[in-house]
């Protein structure tokens, strides 16, 4: 067993044009675990996980990923991540597309039907992309990044607009994939989804208000559940920048 | 660059293309219909063999433009470019397999459209036909590298499609069709000059005429520089990292 971080940054500071996205950002990703990075829209989640892929330059701050530097060329085959906007090639079938990533990463062919099956999508495996719906493209997506033996997930909002019980499916599936050893960071919206990670990170406005275990977050403000947690914890974060700028 | 990789790509991009039979028919057909369709209108006249090869090369550069410039445009906007950027994917194999997906699909319209004016509508060439094809698909990877170039500064469909009367049209206006290149003013001869189109329309009016190989070869390769120089330029636009 490796306990060493997945994921190590401090300091990240990421500007896009003229404004500051992220303001110094931490984040220890523990190896073997499933992280939820939450918190509201246009906080940051999608930046910090970019940044992470080595797909989004950093202003400063240092960013180690399975202990290499962001974005180093060794990482292309260890990483898997899905985007928040459903990239797939509407032209393919959802078996093409999945091929065709495949043999970008040097896959086994059997990874397609593993994968398909995986996802869910053994009904509509020959349809156009374009002629599913939009949760079955999504998974198709989400598919795309488990090809290969990725060592890091990261994947972005992967449940949304999923019924409850593929969400329920989905998260299974990510803790069989922890088990076995991968490490998963993922955003999510649905706070529901949060007690299912081993850990919480919390992000509002480009800073990381909270990093704690689902039930120590809960501890800690004192809430019911995660949804009230997340909203004490939101809203006291807010007061404290009122109170800076007053 | 991975030639399996590449390869991979291409093969993609081939399959997308056979799954959209109107773009199928916008590349092998429609070029054939307006060469015969210029035959025919100017039937009994000189005009057909006077412009006749010149459409030949332009044919592959302002069809392949187009269906490069809008697929390299979805890639970019849709993140399978960034997804692809991330994986062991060199940016010489994402080029290179769009350069011989629509090399491939440029040759087959070059003879579609070569035999089609030459047998079919009696297009007179003195020269190899062969040349007349090679012309045609050079024009065509010019046209796939600045597709794909040009796919960079747009971000929807409607902006890539606005390129077209910007790099297409002078070329067109100044290549030498309508007036031979030496008729005209002197700055025009010479901003025609820096024209890639010059050089093909000159090449294929060569090769009627029959006149020398060599010569033919030699716009050819000034044709193919561009292209290569379209084809840099585009690899410097495929970015790993966002700013
Ligand atoms: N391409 C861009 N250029 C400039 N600023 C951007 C760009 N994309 C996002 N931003 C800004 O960066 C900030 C963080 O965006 P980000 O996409 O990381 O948020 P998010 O937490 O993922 O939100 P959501 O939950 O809605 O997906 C937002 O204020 C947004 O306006
Ligand atoms: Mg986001």
């Amino acid at each position: 067993m490796n306990y060493s971080p997945a994921v190590a940054a401090t300091g990240v500071v990421v500007r896009r044009g003229r404004t500051e996205i992220l303001h110094g950002v931490d984040v220890h990703v523990p190896a073997g675990q499933v992280v939820g990075l939450l918190g509201p829209s246009g906080a940051g989640k999608t930046t910090l996980m970019r940044a992470i892929i080595g797909a989004q330059r950093t202003t400063s701050g240092t960013i180690e990923v399975l202990g290499r530097p962001a974005g180093h060329r060794t990482l292309r085959r260890e990483l898997g991540y899905m985007a928040q906007s459903v990239a797939v090639y509407d032209d393919l079938t959802v078996e093409q597309n999945l091929a065709y990533f495949g043999r970008v990463l040097g896959a086994p062919k059997t990874d397609v039907d593993r994968v398909v099956g995986e996802v869910g999508l053994g009904s509509v495996r020959r349809n156009l992309a374009s002629r599913i719906s939009g949760g079955q493209r999504s998974r198709v997506s989400l598919g795309i990044a488990l090809l290969g033996t990725p060592r890091l997930l990261v994947l972005d909002e992967p449940t949304v607009g999923l019924d409850p019980a593929l969400r329920q499916e989905l998260w299974e599936l990510f803790a069989r994939l922890a088990e076995a050893g991968t490490t998963l960071l993922v955003s999510s919206h649905v706070m529901d989804e949060a007690r299912r990670c081993d850990r919480l990170l919390l992000v509002r406005e480009g800073r990381i208000i909270a990093d704690d275990t689902p039930d120590g977050l809960l501890a800690a403000t004192g809430a019911s559940d995660h949804d009230e947690a997340f909203l004490r914890l939101v809203e006291r974060d807010a007061r404290a920048a009122d109170q800076d700028a007053a | 660059m991975n030639p399996r990789l590449t390869l991979a790509t291409a093969a993609r991009v081939l399959t997308q293309v056979r799954h959209d039979p109107r773009t199928v028919g916008l590349l092998l057909v429609v070029p054939a219909l307006l060469i015969g369709l210029l035959a025919w209108i100017f039937d009994d006249t000189p005009v057909f063999g006077q412009v006749g090869p010149a459409m030949l090369g332009m044919f592959p550069f302002i069809v392949m433009f187009l269906v490069t410039s809008i697929t390299t445009l979805r890639e970019r906007r849709s993140g399978t470019l960034e997804r692809l950027l991330v994986l062991p994917l060199g940016k010489g194999d994402f080029i290179g397999g769009y350069a011989i997906a629509f090399g491939l699909l440029a040759t087959l319209q070059a003879l579609v459209a070569v035999a089609w004016a030459v047998w079919g509508c009696g297009l007179d060439i003195e020269g190899s036909v062969w040349l007349l094809v090679l012309v045609a698909v050079v024009n065509g990877l010019l046209g796939t590298m600045l597709g794909l170039l040009a796919s960079a500064f747009a971000t929807t469909e409607f902006q890539v499609v606005q390129f077209m009367p910007v790099i297409v049209a002078p070329q067109i206006l100044l290549g030498g069709i309508f007036l031979p290149r030496e008729r005209m003013p002197e700055v025009l001869q010479t901003i025609s000059d820096w024209l890639p189109l010059s050089y093909s329309i000159d090449a294929l009016n060569l090769v009627q005429s029959g006149g020398d190989a060599g010569e033919v070869l030699g716009d050819v390769l000034v044709v193919a520089a561009f292209a290569l120089g379209a084809l840099v330029l585009a690899a410097l636009t495929l970015r790993r990292r966002t700013r």
